[in-house]
């Protein structure tokens, strides 16, 4: 197709109507009649052993339902497992247990449960369970953790859960030639996801005895995993997803769901649970804080020459994706940079903090603090413009990763998104007082989009054009906020030459959607988008050839435009999209089709020396910033974003701009303020007073430019941008204030008092 | 607990409610009158998921106990439209894509029409500093700011 219709433009979500009038029912906007509330014990130690627990007073309370501890649970653990078709090895399943038993791992961590007839009654039986503690020393610091002889946090004999490494060259040799070496430690705290929506969702059995799950879920492929833990036929649970209202990879892990399941389970009754706010902080995922050791060595010229770098990355008490995250920060510990001597060995490592697992960027924003910061302190060494250093070193179309080896045969975008982004930065700005500094940073980066090879994933999509017109789609995605029911509302209004107004989408349910797999790793676009295009172009193809028929003519000399088959030499000949249906129906034509991508599969890789191909494809992008810096009170004020992605094509530019903008202050949040403080394992920061995200009146207007080189594996070209979006901001802000003030900081968030303490030690 | 008996305005509806002396007003609005569009994201005024009016007083409807209402008049999310026909303040959030995860939207509306009727010409600044007790983890608030900029600008024509 030559021209697009619907693809390209801004138009409004399919779902944002329903958003800005309130009708939309969220997880725990939904009640059932006799429904019960549910609550969960959480551990008040971060690391103890359970001797007992006694719940006689709390069943004996007017209005409880059910009381369960981890004897209750007929599977207490399993794995956890996020719907890959293959089996990938222990590496990377991490223990999912359910409910505390033997020792506690984290502070908060789920001990019993409750439902009862009211929330009160239910809070109430919690004060009434009688948990015997024995608290246990716990280790709370990785490299701690990592000793022999520490406090162990599992059953197991180590508290390492995860050792990753790739090279190549002569990487001792390397530093040996190179002219000037850059050697630091850099380190990157724990950030929440801070969704607005709280984890909640509700369950209840249906006529048939299934267990129904209405949730607010990331993946409804834990309707699996949640009948494991149940020990049922896995078609006896149904996972119901609800628009999600916001996720960033901390709706991913399981929620509330088995703990709804086994109260439903156990009482025969609807039961809701909803999270409150420091619950949420305290009882869910975290991204994986890094103490990141690098040395970089280059040539005079500037061009790099060898890098080393050695990662640990705090996985807290649970592995959950902990492996996988390091895997993603193994893979692009050296950036898009071509260096030709490179030794990467990373490790995570269990400790009794808040466990950590997915969150938007997966592994890729920690490392690239640390080599953009290098690569800053490089350019400012050898006296080379930030963008020129980009591009002498930039990996170009061709080229390859210098972790893995793997090749970019598409277009890869250096250094055209670094000289963009540094480009619309514009004149600087000129500080009218003495003590605010001005200042520019600059950072480039990747990140992949679509799950690793080696878990061979796939996604499918029904699509079927009624009989009076109307198209009807059906998949198992779960919509996060991005947009991604309308993405494939999109494509399907495209291909078929039907406005948005006349698709209706079925979404994330599993007993009656086509299963897309997870809303994560950037990977719905690229694959049920494609999921999307195939079945939506059979359809097509179906219609055409029958319009072929009627106007006898060439199949390919027709398009469908605005609901008529048009011979495209010449417009005044068409037939009704609605004629043709009609003429298909009565020949008994399929108007349906369910299809499915598979993304290209590939062997598990050797984890000590992982090589080749790990991901489908890579986003590529640069961002620039400009800050105000106080010298008196060490307050950064953010003047200016500019972010700069290929996106290969914008299917709803609107949304990927969004997409840009908010990922580029999640990673603004993630530099300057966010922090989930622990002490000794204990949670310190857990309400949006005390962990402080970005507000309107601390951010500047996002300046977003996209490339569309339509190099990307997706739709039309797409490549996935929800995650790399927020991935590069970072090591950009840093940048911009030691261009600013000339110190450097080097641990995650830029706090004032880090810089007084660097301005006063300079 | 004694139940108190209030009446009040609901989105131009007269209602009568028994609420205990300690009931919030979110909790009346979602679990007594389905009114789900208000909600829940902290419980501690720091989010301003809940913003709703009363006597077209911008209030966190988390901090506000139910018995205030007596004798009030409330106007929620679902109170904005006429029928079919959406608030402009809601057209200007769709058209400007201002709505991603959706959940901070109702009360990001809320309080964009309250900044409007005290300052209905207010800077860029000026929006900023008066949305900032509404967070947004979506969007960074560049299509927030420009709706509410499109509406100021539309109102003015």
């Amino acid at each position: 197709m030559s021209k697009h219709k619907i693809v390209g433009k801004p138009i409004p979500r399919y779902d944002a109507r329903a958003k800005v009038t309130g009708s939309l029912k969220y997880a725990d906007d939904f009640t059932l009649p006799g429904m019960l509330y549910g609550k969960v014990l959480r551990s008040i130690y971060p690391a103890a052993k359970i001797l007992s627990i006694d719940t006689t007073e709390a069943k004996k309370l007017k209005g409880v339902k059910a009381v369960l501890t981890a004897k209750d649970v007929p599977n207490n653990e399993t794995v956890t497992r996020f719907g890959q078709s293959t089996e990938v090895g222990k590496g990377f399943e991490g223990l999912y247990r359910v409910l505390a038993d033997k020792k506690v791992r984290f502070m908060g961590e789920a001990v019993a449960l409750v439902a009862a007839e009211t929330e009160e009654i239910a809070e109430q039986a919690l004060d009434l369970i009688k948990v015997d503690y024995e608290p246990l020393p716990g280790v709370f610091d990785p490299e701690e953790a990592m000793k022999p002889g520490a406090y162990l946090v599992g059953e197991s004999d180590t508290n390492i859960i995860g050792e990753f490494g790739c090279s190549q060259g002569d990487v001792e040799k390397g530093f040996a030639e190179s002219d000037i070496i850059i050697e630091d430690t850099y380190r990157v705290t724990f950030q929440d996801h801070a969704f607005m929506e709280p984890e909640s969702g509700i369950s209840w059995i249906d006529d048939y005895g299934v267990l129904n799950i209405r949730v607010s879920s990331q993946v409804i492929e834990h309707f699996r995993d949640v009948a494991d833990v149940l020990g049922i036929p896995h078609n006896k649970v149904r996972y119901i997803g609800t628009i999600i209202g916001g996720g960033f990879g901390g709706k991913e892990d399981i929620t509330v769901e088995s703990y709804i399941a086994l109260l439903t389970w156990y009482t025969k009754k609807p039961v809701r649970l909803v999270y409150n706010r420091d619950e949420t902080f305290m009882c869910h995922s975290k991204r994986h804080p890094f103490v990141m050791k690098y040395k970089v060595g280059a040539k005079k010229d500037g061009k790099l020459f060898a890098l080393e770098a050695e990662l640990i990355g705090d996985s807290g008490g649970y592995p959950y994706l902990s492996a996988w995250v390091t895997l993603y920060a193994t893979v692009n510990a050296a950036g898009p940079y071509v260096i030709p001597n490179v030794r990467v060995k990373a490790d995570v490592v269990l400790t009794n903090n808040t466990f950590t697992s997915a969150n938007r960027g997966f592994g890729a924003p920690q490392p690239n603090v640390a080599y953009e910061s290098i690569m800053d302190e490089l350019s400012r060494k050898l006296n080379i413009d930030p963008v020129e250093m980009r591009r002498i070193n930039c990996i170009t179309t061709g080229g390859a990763l210098s972790t893995t080896g793997q090749v970019f045969n598409t277009y890869v975008a250096f250094p055209e998104a670094a000289e963009k982004a540094w480009e619309a930065l514009g004149e600087p700005t000129e500080s009218k007082d003495d003590n605010i500094k001005i200042g520019r940073g600059l950072a480039v980066g990747l990140m992949s989009y679509g799950r690793m090879t080696f878990l061979h994933d796939t996604s499918r999509c029904y699509v079927k054009l009624e009989s009076d017109g109307s198209v009807l789609i059906r998949s198992g995605i779960p919509d996060l906020g991005a947009g991604q029911i309308s993405l494939l509302c999109q494509i399907v209004a495209e291909e078929l030459g039907v406005p948005m107004s006349k698709i209706r989408i079925y979404h994330s349910d599993t007993a009656l959607t086509p299963l897309a797999g997870t809303t994560t790793a950037t990977r719905q676009c690229y694959m049920s988008g494609n999921a999307t295009l195939k079945a939506a172009r059979e359809v097509r193809g179906r219609i055409l050839k029958k319009a072929a028929e009627i106007l006898n003519v060439n199949e390919g000399n027709l398009d469908i435009v605005d609901e008529n088959v048009v011979v495209t030499y010449d417009p005044s000949q068409y037939v009704s999209l609605n004629k043709v249906v009609k003429a298909c129906d009565s020949a008994g034509i399929e108007l349906f089709c369910e299809a499915q991508f598979n993304a290209p599969f590939t062997p598990v890789p050797d984890l000590s020396n992982i090589r080749g191909t790990t991901h489908p494809d890579f986003t590529f992008g640069a961002q620039s910033a400009e800050v105000a810096v106080d010298i008196e009170t060490g307050q950064v004020k953010v003047k200016k974003i500019v972010t700069c992605y290929d996106v290969g094509k914008a299917i709803n530019k609107a949304a990927v701009e969004g997409q840009m903008e908010g990922g580029s202050i999640y990673g603004m949040g993630y530099a300057l303020y966010e922090d989930y403080q622990l002490e000794k394992g204990v949670p310190k920061t857990v309400s949006f007073a005390e962990y402080r995200i970005p507000s309107s009146l601390d951010v500047p207007e996002v300046e977003t430019i996209l490339i569309e080189s339509g190099g990307g594996l997706g739709p039309y070209g797409a490549k996935g941008i929800g995650e790399p979006a927020c991935s590069i901001i970072a090591p950009a802000l840093i940048n911009a204030v030691y261009d600013a003030v000339g110190v450097r900081i080097k641990s995650l968030p830029i706090t004032p008092d880090k810089i007084l303490k660097a301005l006063k030690e300079k | 607990m004694r139940k108190i008996p209030i009446k009040f305005t609901i989105n131009g509806q007269q209602k009568e409610a028994l609420v205990q002396s300690n009931e919030l007003l979110i909790n009346l609005l979602r679990d007594e009158l389905y009114l789900t569009g208000t909600k829940y994201g902290c419980g501690i005024g720091e989010c301003g998921a809940c913003t709703v009016f009363v006597d077209d007083e911008l209030v966190l409807a988390c901090l506000t106990l139910a018995v205030t209402v007596d004798g009030k008049e409330i106007t929620t999310i679902e109170g904005l439209a006429k029928g079919k026909e959406l608030h402009p303040m809601q057209v200007s959030f769709l058209k400007n894509a201002a709505v991603q995860c959706g959940f901070c939207t109702p009360g990001m509306i809320m309080t964009a029409i309250s900044l409007m009727k005290e300052n209905p010409d207010p800077s860029e600044e000026e929006i900023r500093e008066y949305m900032r007790g509404n967070i947004c983890r979506c969007t960074g608030y560049t299509q927030i700011i420009k709706a509410i900029k499109e509406y100021a600008h539309n109102m003015k024509a």
